[in-house]
């Protein structure tokens, strides 16, 4: 049997470094703007950080949430919840068979904030002061948890962890429940909340943070020559799926498909990418292969550019390497010059800025590339948005994690 | 230094509220924080270990079973701290 159930997007929601809700941070991705700011000054003067700044979250939860959410969340729960509604609201919030309704929200660190304040109570006040609620806030589930609890899913809650894939693995996991018959409509998508001095001081001794102390806003800068690593973000996004049959019968507004989902692992390292690129070809190709896209039709790539020296080359070149000469038709673009790196977040953002290339036909800037790397072998997006060719296109949205995971997702239109 | 009733119905409010986020003049000591509060293990437990840590007391896990309502744990909280 050939014919796999479509899987259309309805909803989307988000909050980021660049805005509180996804049409502002859309927004502000097509301009250009950049989500990194200095943090706390206090933890480089107490810890001695060698670093000034991240991509924090625009609009805090405590603008938004109660007071007893803040409490009982972990921050990487409160964005999952915060996208979840707006997602959920911006799919219409539909009356639907609650035992068909599935959740995969996805983080890729956890609770960590819990897990250090609790810590630090402890160390300071002693065992009796650590909270009931830390085990529930800690546990990598809950914000899938949080979710399904709010809209009571209940055809399954599922928390993929993959690192800097989660996200995007969470949305093929989701689209897959819905081909599988086990859902008709499921809330999915990442979320992260590690801006905390101890993951900053961790990802530093790793050598993947980029330290341009003195430019944060040019600190992110994918495929150009001067790139020093990645520049830490937060935040969640949260996509509603829905079977098109279960779509189409409540007459819901689709945003565009996901066609393809592929994924493989390296098998290679703990923290670098296979440097041949098979794994990501092998994740892309298998998504194309389901999704039915042609190589020669897909007009853009939202790259998974973290802005690591080694890491965008291995990618552009397996992009060309899958697609050979029809890669010359790509418009790629990394995002994440302007949102930093969301981790567990990443890849349900870039799948929504994916979904919204394909839906508004333009594909996002990518912005700090003074100086193209030569051995950039690809058509990169540059500092303005680029109108995308009329008619049904498609987009792929790559993702990859420390571990070697790789996950390619292929969004076509609807 | 020991709190009067009144600060500690005052306190424990401003925690159950934080909690739950009822309004803390709907904290009265009548009131069940089960039936009437609608708190569970869970929370009591959290409102347990925050009064402890406010009010400088100690509150047994199996005296917490006889809290039934707000009065109760201010009374027992205004006992402990002599």
């Amino acid at each position: 049997m050939s014919h796999l159930t479509d899987v259309v997007v309805t909803g989307l929601g988000a909050t980021t470094p660049l805005g509180g809700d996804v049409r502002s941070t859309w927004d502000a991705a097509l301009a250009g703007e950049s989500g990194a700011r200095l943090f706390n000054p206090e933890w480089v003067e107490k810890f001695g950080l060698p670093l000034t700044f991240a991509a924090t979250i625009k609009v805090a939860p405590s603008e938004v949430l109660t007071t007893p959410e803040l409490k009982r969340m972990d921050v990487s729960a409160q964005y999952a919840v915060i996208a979840a509604r707006e997602a959920w609201a911006d799919a219409g919030s539909p009356e639907v068979d609650h035992d068909r309704l599935g959740a995969v929200v996805s983080s890729g660190i956890g609770g960590i904030q819990t897990i250090l304040d609790a810590w630090d109570t402890m160390t300071t006040k002693g065992a009796r002061r650590v909270l009931p609620m830390t085990v529930p806030m800690l546990m990598p589930n809950s914000p899938t948890a949080y979710v399904s609890l709010e809209f009571s899913a209940r055809a399954g809650a599922h928390a993929l962890v993959s690192a800097c894939a989660s996200g995007a693995e969470a949305i093929g996991y989701a689209a897959d429940m819905i081909r599988s018959g086990r859902a008709d409509i499921v809330i999915a998508g990442g979320t992260e909340a590690a801006i905390h001095p101890m993951p900053i001081a961790a990802f530093a001794a790793s050598r993947t943070l980029s330290l341009r102390n003195d430019d944060p806003a040019g600190a992110s800068r994918p495929y150009d020559v001067d790139r020093d690593g990645f520049v830490l973000g937060e935040g969640a996004g949260v996509v509603v799926l829905e079977s098109a049959e279960h779509a189409a019968a409540r007459g819901a507004r689709v945003y565009a498909k996901i066609s393809g989902v592929g994924l493989s692992a390296d098998g290679y390292h703990i923290t670098s990418p296979e440097p041949s690129g098979d794994g990501q070809i092998r994740a892309m190709r298998a998504a194309l292969a389901e999704s039915g896209v042609a190589p020669r039709d897909v007009v853009h790539v939202n790259a998974h550019a973290t802005s690591t020296v080694v890491g965008d080359l291995i990618e552009a070149r397996s992009i060309r390497g899958l697609l050979g000469d029809d890669a010359d038709h790509v418009a790629l673009s990394a995002t994440k010059s302007m949102t930093g790196h969301l981790l567990g977040g990443a890849g349900a953002l870039e799948t929504i800025f994916t979904v919204l290339a394909v839906n508004e036909h333009q594909a996002p800037p990518t912005i700090n590339v003074d100086n193209p790397d030569p051995e950039l072998v690809l058509d990169l997006v540059r500092d303005k948005p680029r109108a995308l060719p009329d008619g049904d296109i498609a987009a792929v949205n790559n993702s990859f994690g420390f571990g070697g995971h790789n996950v390619a997702l292929v969004v076509t239109s609807a | 230094m020991a709190h009067s009733e009144q600060e500690i119905l005052a306190g424990l409010a401003e925690i159950v509220s934080e909690e739950t986020g009822l309004p803390t003049d709907s904290v009265l000591p009548e009131k069940s924080f089960t039936d009437d509060l609608d708190i569970d293990s869970l929370s009591m437990m959290t409102i347990v270990t925050l009064a402890e840590e406010k009010f400088d007391v100690r509150i047994p896990d199996d005296e917490v079973k006889n809290l039934t309502t707000v009065g109760d744990a201010v009374s027992f909280i205004a006992s402990a701290q002599s």
